[in-house]
């Protein structure tokens, strides 16, 4: 058997799983709203209005940074893809209990359901962003290119939590609660609001060693202007981004083995 | 000699009990500093042993909470045993009961999609034998209504008829998959009929001994979370009736007398002012015998002006069958004195289906707002019938039939 039809039987059916567990999702979320799909865009539009005359208009912060709207909203759409996987991640097993005691089908499906759904509404954010973008006649370079990696490195991160976080929320339920304390935390101490240069260099190399700060910081980079301060500009080389590239492996590799050690046991748990 | 489908070795399976597990941290803080871990532990199932040829239909029988459905879950995948292992070999469906996934919010034509998706058929497929589901589910018109507006028989049509299309070799049924009116037993049944003769596998389970007798090629009964009997359906039957007759209970009541008494207690209730002191019913009621006969004692501890004496009798799914007061017999009330005893007698036609049925005897006022005596399980006996029916009743009925004309 080749690997094309080794693939296929062996992921026929998560795959077929994913995607009627997403459009059930998407058809849940936009029920008997008059607008319907349509606040797949409106949304995250009024939210950028929102922080736009908050942040840009009203607080002034970051003024100093060329395009500095579409630079904040970037941050945040990034942070939203991380919030909105990892919280709603924790509560996905014990979410679908039904279909656990049920059903015999691979867990991760139900995790990566929820990673799918998040992406889907990043992508929109993206559009919302690129429009910004035209509008403004921000230049486009060629550094662009890194950006599908950097996503990766942005989806890999935030499904390591979800996968750790949703397989510990099944035995403690605490964890929602730890969870939302601790995410509020991170939000503050990652260069999304504020600009690095804000900080002591001491302090901004410590919070730079955050994958989600240079994930944020280097698609800033990349998308927007290169007037931001990113690891190369802070240590004096871009190396040091193994750090934060590591973590996310180790992250990511430690979350799956606690996940699938702990799925068995979903069933009479969650 | 067919090979085996499905093996099960020496299968155990123990749950912590859910309020002693550490749900919170909390909990598992307060533990830790506990000098004795309070662990109790359930053993669900205990060294379960036996394997499914292929092609046979195997009834799994056992009382609630004896460790049927757990066994189920564990043959689907879904659980893991604490020890022991179980191989099968062959295409399980992966689930074990009707509409599982179903959401109220999305309309039929949705949930079939979904429900298909869960039986692993991509969207293509699902389309393709849409119309087939459709009309085998005879719901033609209320696809696109929500779910949540579809009576309960109409839900259960259009699960099972997306249910049918599953390619497996090996199916396994809980109950619950054979609900809904005896029209509807009917056609699953049927349906299951038609995929043993295609060679699936059947692992039933269930309560119902009329259908272990009809559709099981064996069956294996579990009772305190082992197996204790394992054999033809009728054999499984026969034991499974013993567990409800009063000698058996007598055989088990050596153990654990004082567990009997809470027990008897707990089922039965009331004010006390008069109570039964003898129940006697015949342990076994056979074809040849044409009536029930129950004979009744009460005793009055207090003065009572206006006693009624009523009776329940249910079949083993505890389905009320019949019952009767004597108030609608003699329209009058009898006044007792304290120290008053009082026998009666019923007698019922001997209507009843093969199988185990439990009585129930209450004395109440003539309003029925002051319960003297409430008795639960006050005794059961078996009911062994030549001609098995999956009624409630199968009264003695008679049939000719002749050509016209001749």
């Amino acid at each position: 058997m080749n690997l094309r039809t080794r693939l296929h039987t062996r992921f026929r059916y998560p795959v077929i799983l994913l995607r009627a567990m997403v459009s059930t999702d998407f058809k849940l979320r936009y029920q008997a709203s008059v607008l319907g799909y349509l606040w797949t865009l409106l949304r995250p539009l009024a939210l950028f209005t929102i922080l736009y005359l908050v942040f840009v208009r009203l607080l002034k912060i970051g003024a100093s940074i060329p395009y500095n709207a579409i630079y904040l909203l970037f941050g945040i759409v990034i942070w939203g893809l991380f919030s909105e996987v990892s919280n709603n991640g924790l509560a996905s097993l014990v979410g679908r209990a039904d279909l656990l005691r049920k059903i015999r089908f691979p867990r991760y499906v139900v995790v990566v359901s929820i990673g799918a759904s998040a992406l889907i509404s990043f992508v929109l954010s993206m559009v919302v962003i690129v429009l910004f973008m035209v509008l403004a006649r921000v230049p486009v370079r060629l550094d662009i290119l890194w950006l599908p990696l950097l996503f990766i490195e942005l989806v890999a991160f935030s499904l390591s939590f979800a996968f750790f976080l949703s397989a510990l929320y099944v035995r403690y339920r605490d964890m929602s609660y730890i969870w939302e304390v601790v995410l509020q935390a991170a939000f503050y101490a990652t260069p999304i609001i504020y600009p690095l240069s804000m900080l002591p260099v001491r302090y901004a190399k410590i919070l730079m060693l955050n994958p989600m700060a240079q994930i944020i910081q280097d698609a800033r980079y990349c998308l927007v202007t290169p007037e931001t301060v990113t690891m190369t500009q802070l240590f004096g080389t871009p190396w040091v981004r193994v750090i934060p590239v590591g973590i996310t492996l180790v992250m990511i590799v430690t979350s799956l083995g606690f996940f699938r050690r702990r799925s068995p046991y979903f069933a009479e748990e969650a | 000699m067919a090979e085996s489908m499905i093996e099960v070795r020496g299968v155990s399976k123990d749950f912590l009990l859910p309020h002693l597990r550490a749900n919170t941290l909390k909990t598992r803080f307060v533990n830790m500093f506990r000098k004795r871990r309070v662990m109790e532990v359930q053993h669900a199932l205990r060294d379960i042993d036996f394997e499914v040829r292929e092609g046979e239909f195997l009834g799994v029988v056992g009382r609630n909470g004896s460790g049927k459905s757990t066994l189920l879950k564990i043959l689907a995948g879904i659980y893991v045993p604490t020890s022991g292992y179980t191989v099968s070999r062959g295409r399980l469906v992966p689930f074990i009961e009707l509409g599982v996934g179903f959401n109220p919010e999305l309309t039929g034509r949705e949930n079939v999609y979904l429900n298909g998706a869960l039986l692993g058929f991509s969207k293509t497929e699902v389309q393709e034998m849409y119309d087939d589901i459709v009309r085998f589910a005879e719901l033609e018109d209320s696809m696109d209504q929500k779910l949540k507006y579809y009576s309960t028989g109409m839900y259960v049509r259009i699960a099972f008829s997306v249910a049918t299309r599953a390619r497996a070799e090996i199916l396994l049924i809980d109950e619950v998959l054979a609900v809904g009116d005896t029209a509807f037993r009917r056609k699953c049944f049927d349906h299951f009929h038609a995929l043993k003769r295609r060679g699936t596998t059947i692992v039933f389970v269930t309560h119902d001994m009329a259908a272990v007798r009809e559709f099981c090629d064996r069956a294996i009964m579990i009772e305190d979370s082992r197996i204790v009997a394992n054999g033809a359906p009728d054999y499984v039957a026969e034991e499974y009736a013993k567990l409800f007759s009063p000698v058996a209970q007598d055989a088990k009541a050596q153990g654990a007398e004082a567990a009997e008494a809470e027990m008897a207690e707990s089922t039965r209730w009331g004010e006390g002012n008069v109570r039964y002191t003898n129940v006697r019913v015949p342990e076994l009621l056979s074809d040849g015998e044409a009536e029930l006969v129950l004979e009744l004692e009460a005793e009055a501890q207090t003065d009572c002006l206006d006693p009624v004496y009523a009776f329940v009798i249910s079949d083993s799914d505890g389905t009320a069958i019949m019952g009767s007061d004597s108030l609608r017999k003699t329209r009058r009330c009898e006044a007792l004195a304290a120290g008053d005893c009082v026998t009666m007698t019923w007698a019922v036609p001997n209507v009843f289906s093969d199988g185990v049925h439990s009585l129930e005897v209450a004395i109440a006022d003539r309003q029925g707002l002051t319960v003297y005596d409430s008795w639960k399980d006050a005794a059961t006996f078996t009911v062994v019938k030549e001609e098995t029916t999956p009624y409630v009743v199968t009264p003695d009925t008679s049939f000719t039939l002749r050509r016209i004309g001749d």
